[in-house]
C-alpha cells in the first residue's frame, strides 16, 4: 500500500498540530486534587479526569519531568481543552501557562482558600463551556505526514519478534518514507541488541547520545539489581510466552524499527521531537509509563505489538494492538485490533501485515475506537526518577 | 504445508513452536525464514506454543544463536529437539 499521500480526517489545533481525538481533560496537578478533578468529570459529561499518584514534594529533574508530562499531555493535539486543578495557585498556573502556549482553551483552579466545593463548582462551569466548544469542532482532511506515531510492545513473547514487531517495523519503514514523526524507546529492553540500534543512528553525534542514554540506564539497573532480573526483564509473562533471556527479548523488540528507518535523534522522557523522522526516547519499558511518555511528547497514535496479551490503553492516545500468537487471539481477542496470526501460519507476508496495520491506523485516526478505548483502558502512569524530598 | 515451528536465520540454534499441543516424540515441520527452507525435527519434550526447541546440538557454555545474534549461554548440554528455555539457558547480561 502506498501510504505516502494518504489523507485522514483529523482535528487541526490552534498551533497547527493535528489530533485524532477531541478530549476535554480535567488534569490534577497533584495527588490530593484527584477527588476534585474526578468530581468535575462526573458533573460534566464528555470530560475525562486524569487522576495520578504524584506531584507533591518532588524536586530537581524529577519535578521537571512531572511538569513536562502534565504540560505535554495538555498540549497533545488529541486534547481540545484542559481544566487544571491543583492544591495551590503556583504550580497550577505553571501547568496552565505551559499548555496555554498551544493557544487551546485552558483554565486553572486551586483548592486552598476555596475548598473542594467551590473549586468543583467553578471548574465545572468552565468545563461545561469547554465541552460545548469542543463538540462544535470539525474534523478536516489532513496529510499522513502530519501524524505522529509512537510504538512500544508489551507482554512480548517469541511471536512478537517473529511477527507483530516486524509488522510494526514494516509500517514504520513506510511511515518514515512518508515523512511522519515516529518514536520508540524502552532503553533497558534493548540490552543485547543495543549495538544494532547504535548502527542505525543517523550521525555519530546521535550514536553518542544514544549510547550515553543506554549506558546511563544500564548503570542504574546495576546499582539496584539483586539478581539477574529474571521475572522483571524478561517478565514472568515473557517467560511463560517462551522468551528466555533479555537478549532474546531485545532482539524481538528492535524489530519494531524496521529495516530502513534511521534513528534521527534522541529524546529525554516526555520531550517533544523537533522534526520528522524516527526518534529514540530514553524511557522505562513498563507499558503504561512508556505510552504515557509518548502521549506527553505529542504522539497521537500508538502501535502496541503484544504476544501474551498486555491489555493497556491510554486516556488520550489511541493504542492499536497487534498480535501474532494464536492462543492469545483464541483466549482474549477482544483486546486485539490487528490479527497478524496468518504470518506465523505462512498465510500472509510481512508487507501485507504492515499494510493491514497502516489501514487500521488510518481508520483509527479517522475516529474508529481501538479495543482499549472501547474497553475503557485509560492507564495514565507518570514516570518517577527518585524519592520525594 | 502447515508448519509447527519457525526459525529466523539459517545459522540459528533454535526454532519457535507456533502451534498448540506439541507432544514429546512428535515429528514437527519447521520453516527457516531466511532462505524459505522447510525442515523437520523430532521433539524430545512436550513444548508449549511460543517456546523454543533446539535445532542443533549444543554443549555446555555454547552460545545460543537467534536472529544470528548471541541470546545467551547453554548451562548444560542441549540436544537437537529438546525444549530450550530458562532451565538450560541463561543470559550473559545482568
Amino acid at each position: 500500500m502506498e501510504i505516502s499521500g494518504r489523507k485522514f480526517q483529523g482535528y487541526r489545533r490552534e498551533n497547527g498540530r493535528v489530533g485524532v481525538r477531541n478530549h476535554v481533560i480535567v488534569m490534577p496537578v497533584d495527588d490530593i486534587s484527584n477527588a476534585a478533578a474526578e468530581a468535575v468529570a462526573n458533573n460534566i459529561k464528555g470530560t475525562l479526569a486524569l487522576p495520578h499518584a504524584y506531584g507533591r514534594l518532588q524536586f530537581g529533574p524529577d519535578l521537571d519531568l512531572h511538569f513536562r508530562t502534565l504540560i505535554g499531555i495538555g498540549c497533545n493535539p488529541n486534547v481540545a481543552a484542559v481544566i487544571v486543578i491543583g492544591i495551590e495557585p503556583g504550580w497550577t498556573n505553571k501547568v496552565v501557562d505551559g499548555i496555554k502556549a498551544t493557544g487551546k482553551p485552558v483554565e486553572g483552579f486551586w483548592i486552598e482558600q476555596n475548598g473542594d466545593h467551590n473549586t468543583i463548582c467553578a471548574a465545572s462551569k468552565k468545563a461545561r463551556e469547554f465541552v460545548q466548544h469542543a463538540s462544535e469542532l470539525q474534523r478536516e482532511e489532513c496529510d499522513i505526514n502530519e501524524l505522529w506515531v509512537s510504538t512500544k510492545c508489551g507482554e512480548s513473547d517469541t511471536t512478537s519478534g517473529l511477527a507483530s514487531c516486524p509488522t510494526t517495523g514494516n509500517a514504520f519503514d513506510k511511515l518514515y518514507d512518508a515523512g511522519c514523526t515516529l518514536v520508540f524507546g524502552e532503553t533497558s529492553e534493548l540490552t543485547g541488541g543495543e549495538h544494532l540500534v547504535a548502527e542505525r543512528c543517523a550521525t555519530p553525534e546521535v550514536r553518542k547520545q544514544f549510547q550515553a542514554m543506554f549506558d546511563g540506564y544500564s548503570n542504574m539497573i546495576d546499582r539496584y539489581k539483586t539478581s539477574d532480573l529474571s521475572e522483571s526483564q524478561p517478565t514472568k509473562g515473557n517467560i511463560e510466552g517462551g522468551l528466555t533471556t533479555i537478549e532474546e527479548k531485545a532482539l524481538g523488540n528492535i524489530q519494531k524499527i524496521g529495516k530502513r528507518c534511521m534513528v534521527d535523534g534522541v529524546l529525554d522522557k516526555a520531550e517533544a521531537p523537533t522534526g520528522p523522522g524516527l526518534w529514540f526516547m530514553d524511557s522505562s519499558s513498563a507499558a503504561a509509563e512508556m505510552v504515557t511518555l509518548c502521549a506527553a511528547a505529542g504522539y497521537v497514535v500508538h502501535f502496541f505489538p503484544t504476544g501474551q496479551g498486555n491489555v493497556i490503553g491510554n486516556p488520550i492516545l489511541p493504542v492499536i494492538k497487534l498480535c501474532a500468537n494464536p492462543r492469545t487471539l483464541r483466549t482474549m481477542s477482544e483486546h486485539i485490533d490487528v490479527d497478524v496470526t496468518p504470518l506465523v501460519r505462512r498465510e500472509m507476508d510481512m508487507d501485507e501485515a504492515g499494510d493491514a496495520l497502516l489501514e487500521m491506523m488510518v481508520r483509527t485516526a479517522n475516529g474508529r475506537h481501538t479495543a482499549a478505548e472501547a474497553l475503557g483502558h485509560r492507564e495514565f502512569v507518570m514516570t518517577r526518577l527518585y524519592e520525594s524530598a | 504445508m502447515s508448519i509447527d515451528f519457525i526459525v529466523h536465520d539459517a545459522d540459528d540454534s533454535v526454532g519457535v513452536i507456533v502451534v498448540e499441543g506439541i507432544q514429546a516424540g512428535q515429528e514437527v515441520t519447521g520453516w527457516i525464514m531466511e532462505g524459505n527452507e522447510t525442515v523437520t525435527c523430532t521433539v524430545h519434550d512436550a513444548i508449549p506454543i511460543g517456546h523454543k526447541l533446539a535445532v542443533r546440538d549444543l554443549a555446555e557454555n555454547d552460545a545460543v544463536m537467534k536472529y544470528s545474534v548471541d541470546i545467551g549461554r547453554a548451562i548444560k548440554p542441549i540436544n537437537k529437539g529438546e525444549h530450550l528455555h530458562v532451565h538450560n539457558v541463561k543470559t550473559k547480561r545482568w
